[in-house]
């Protein structure tokens, strides 16, 4: 067991190294895509988007797509992306080894959440991409991955340890697993608020500096999949919340008592409804919808760490 | 029909520009008399923006609370907060801050919110039941602007043409109208019906929880080893009781604490104990049977209509007083309140008669004592590996005679003279299990008999579960439906060219809709090929 939990630290190790060349060289793209005219790779866009319209039309976007590919910037994204695939199998392979060495779901602790969480948003992130390109977000995930990854295993580490009665329930399984979901889905949702508000500056008064902009769908496109994929975490972390309440009545005799968690968890639940009312909004659409969705999310990093370790409460499982 | 929206739903259309409200143009406009400001307001309020700060404030409203303790959840805590911000703490507590959940200021928010949900849901309920019962809008003249507009040519008459599209489109669930030579077809009436249902459900909870939440109660009672506890009011050590409440409402049942087991493992690298089980078995009497039970974390014991909780355990020194003639004048267990994860705990006991006069000691209780280097008790596990109590005796008025309700879990020691420990010269007593110790000057002594457990049970009667369960199921299914059950036009237009004829196929969206152009181009394929197969 001593073994697995070791082998599993040198796979978060591994995937590590590999999420950092592959966040160098998803940044180099976008270095690359800003040297680039931008001209031709707009012209990609619309006629992606015009071809997605009439279906007689679809064989011509993939001719495009490979027309596209002669030029450097997608030569070091194919790299880049191959590279995040390959971190993400070393990631999950660290996460299921955890899992195993403990004889239990690998989401007990803050290490083990914070290890799940960002092997589940990448895990959604490269899924993500069998509908759409994302892959100009792919060093906003990497990166954010990383980070995260460091944090966790530097700090927030703690060895296996049986779990406490508390938290011996089927509801475990469930409701953390949603909540991994919800976060991994609100984690790339913010990410493309993040480009849209930048697209949005950068077409309102020309952004210096950040030519790559260009060569990402226009602003309404990416308010669009932010959405969608926000609406999804949405209905996660609606019911994170309902299982959650269902299991405080088991194990602390209510469904509702507002403890720190439970309250941060009302709140990001209040904010992506603000942020979903928004969308429906005159005058609330794009900017200022984006910045919900980014506050959203901030609320949901906030809820993870400051409320797991400076607030008190009932839900003390950091095992810190 | 279209869904009812309000005025600032961001498909609606914009609202005629109003002349610039300036002095001389605010004489032209009419007077509002009562019915017209009520009318303007509650249409402020249903607004969707106001709905959307509501929100917003909501969430920034409900900050406070989890960053000062509640007393509705750590009533100890708010306790703690005014010792050690006594200058804070009055102003915060005039705000409310330490109520935050029914503040004037927090309830103000979430029930103009829910007039606002309340307002629009409303008019748009009575909307969309019209709407369910009407057709589908008549074609639009020009189809080319609208979402995926494809033109087709099949070689059959307009008719049979119509006639397949139909078929089509009803297979797709399509509520399919013809207008001249068109199709109308409108489907997705569930995206309204589920965002209704959801925020219905919202007010389902509000009003569960307003109405029946009142007929509840909890309680909270710690039961020692062998004894029985009794679901009367008086039992209770501590009783929280729903505004409608009164005592009828108890059940009557009985619940003894046989045994308690707790599990514990230890983390080889910290030695702290890890807490693996913890088991009270208990025999409940209710009707007139009596039965077996287990209660334990995550597995509440259901018992009349309540639920009985282990919240905590602990130990309870069975502690015997004698006076100097050995004639025991107390004797009973005391449970002693844990104050870390080894379980070292504090107690009190008070013995207000016997004595010459009243004693009362406090007492520390390590269940695997150690001496520290200083000559200090430490526990250093949670189970009774070796139990060690050790007592600090007062002597004085307890102050149990005035009728005023004492904590029994603290002592006042003000007005008392210190026999042992401290400062009063005499070493504080320390006995393990069958021990005894004489009091100083002849007083009496006192034996630590036996250790048995005790458990604090919280027993809850909540009769808002089942609606707010439902509820929240109904949120979630409405929110499912209304997001992504999409809502969404048709429309087939033929026109007779040459000897066949001349379709065209388009679509609109009402609200998020990204699949529309491909399911109209899908339409037109579709159409086509089955055009091809009947011909």
């Amino acid at each position: 067991m001593e073994n697995l939990v070791s082998l599993s630290l040198v796979a978060v190790y591994s995937a590590m190294g590999v999420y950092t060349v592959s966040f160098i060289l998803f940044t180099l793209d976008l270095a690359k895509r800003s040297a680039e005219r931008p001209v031709p790779a707009v012209a990609v866009q619309t006629s992606t988007v015009a071809a997605g319209g009439s279906t007689t039309a679809v064989l011509v976007a993939p001719e495009v797509t490979e027309a596209d590919t002669s030029n450097g910037a997608t030569r070091y994204q194919r790299a880049a992306f191959a590279l995040a695939v390959l971190g993400f199998v070393l990631h999950l392979g660290a996460t299921i080894l955890r899992g195993i060495a403990a004889e239990r779901v690998p989401w007990a602790n803050m290490f083990e959440f914070g290890l799940t969480a960002t092997a589940m948003g990448m895990g959604v992130f490269l899924l993500v991409q069998f509908w759409k390109d994302v892959r100009y977000l792919g060093a906003y995930i990497t990166g954010f991955t990383l980070l995260s990854l460091g944090i966790v295993t530097v700090n927030f580490y703690v060895d296996v340890v049986p779990l406490p009665p508390a938290l011996q329930s089927a509801w475990l399984v469930i409701h953390v697993l949603v909540a991994t979901l919800a976060t991994a889905f609100f984690a790339i949702g913010a990410g493309l608020s993040i480009m849209q508000l930048l697209r949005s500056q950068r077409e309102v008064r020309k952004l210096h500096g950040l030519r790559f902009l260009d060569t990402l769908p226009g602003a309404a496109t990416l308010e669009s999949l932010a959405y969608r994929l926000n609406v999804v975490g949405f209905v996660f972390w609606t019911f994170t919340l309902i299982a959650g309440a269902i299991w405080a009545e088991r194990a602390w005799g209510r469904y509702w008592g507002w403890d720190t968690k439970e309250v941060w968890t009302f709140i990001i639940w209040t904010l992506f409804a603000g942020y979903i009312h928004a969308r429906a909004t005159r005058g609330w659409r794009g900017d200022r919808s984006a910045w919900l969705a980014i506050i959203g999310f901030s609320a949901v990093i906030f809820n993870y760490t400051i409320v797991n370790i400076a607030f008190t409460g009932l839900h003390s499982y950091s095992g810190l | 029909m279209e869904p009812l929206r309000p005025s600032d739903f961001h498909d609606s259309p914009e609202p005629a520009k109003d002349v610039p409200a300036s002095r001389s143009s605010a004489i032209a406009q009419p007077k509002l008399d009562a019915t017209g400001w009520v009318r303007f307001v509650f249409r402020q309020l249903t607004s969707m923006r106001t709905a959307l700060v509501l929100l917003l404030l909501l969430a920034v409203a409900a900050i406070p609370g989890s960053l000062v303790p509640q007393r509705s959840a750590d009533p100890n805590g708010v306790v703690q907060f005014e010792r050690d911000n006594p200058d804070l703490f009055p102003v915060l507590d005039a705000l409310q801050v330490f109520d935050t959940y029914t503040s004037v200021w927090f309830s103000a928010i979430y029930l103009l919110l829910f007039v606002s949900l309340i307002g629009c849901i409303i008019p748009r309920t009575q909307h969309h039941a019209k709407a369910l019962r009407a057709r589908p809008p008549a074609t639009p003249a020009r189809l080319d602007r609208l979402v995926g507009h494809t033109e087709r040519r099949a070689s059959v008459d307009i008719e049979t043409a119509l006639a397949e599209a139909r078929t089509l489109l009803r297979a797709q669930r399509f509520r399919v109208e013809r207008y001249g030579d068109s199709l109308s077809a409108e489907r997705g009436y569930l995206r309204e019906t589920g965002n209704l249902v959801f925020h219905m459900a919202l007010v389902g909870i509000l009003a569960t929880i307003g109405l029946a939440g009142g007929f509840g109660y909890n309680g909270q009672r710690v039961i020692v080893q062998g004894q029985t506890f009794t679901n009367q009011l008086t039992s209770y050590d501590s009783f929280s009781p729903g505004r409608f409440f009164d005592e009828t409402r108890l059940d009557p049942f009985s619940l003894r604490l046989d045994e308690f087991e707790a599990v514990y493992d230890i983390d080889t690298t910290t030695g702290r104990p890890i807490p693996l089980d913890f088991t009270a078995s208990v025999t409940v009497a209710e009707n007139g049977e009596s039965r077996a039970e287990t209660v334990r974390v995550n597995e509440p014991l259901p018992v009349g209509r309540t639920n009985a909780y282990l919240l905590g355990n602990g130990f309870a020194p069975w502690i015997t007083v004698f006076d100097a003639d050995g004639t025991a004048v107390f004797s009973q267990p005391v449970p002693f309140l844990p104050q870390d994860a080894n379980l070292t705990s504090l107690g009190v006991v008070k013995v207000p008669d016997g004595l010459d006069e009243q004693l009362g000691m406090i007492g520390f209780f390590y269940p695997s004592a150690v001496a520290l280097e200083s000559g200090a008790l430490s526990s250093i596990f949670p189970e009774p590996d070796n139990p060690v109590l050790t007592l600090n005796a007062f002597e004085g008025d307890l102050g149990l005679d005035e009728g005023v309700p004492r904590n029994a879990y603290s002592l006042n020691t003000d007005d008392l003279d210190q026999i042992t420990g401290g400062d009063s010269g005499v070493d504080s007593i320390v006995l393990q299990i069958g021990e005894s110790a004489e009091l100083p000057g002849g007083r009496g002594s006192v034996e630590f008999t036996s250790l048995p457990r005790f458990v604090s049970l919280d027993v809850h009667h909540d009769p808002t579960q089942a609606g707010v369960l439902i509820s929240s199921l109904l949120v979630l299914a409405g929110l499912l439906t209304s997001l992504f059950v999409p809502r969404r036009r048709l429309w087939v237009v033929a026109t007779a060219d040459g000897d066949g004829v001349r379709l065209q196929y388009a679509g609109l969206a009402r609200g998020d809709d990204p699949g529309l152009e491909r399911a109209v181009g899908e339409l037109a394929d579709r159409h086509i090929e089955a055009l091809a197969r009947a011909k």
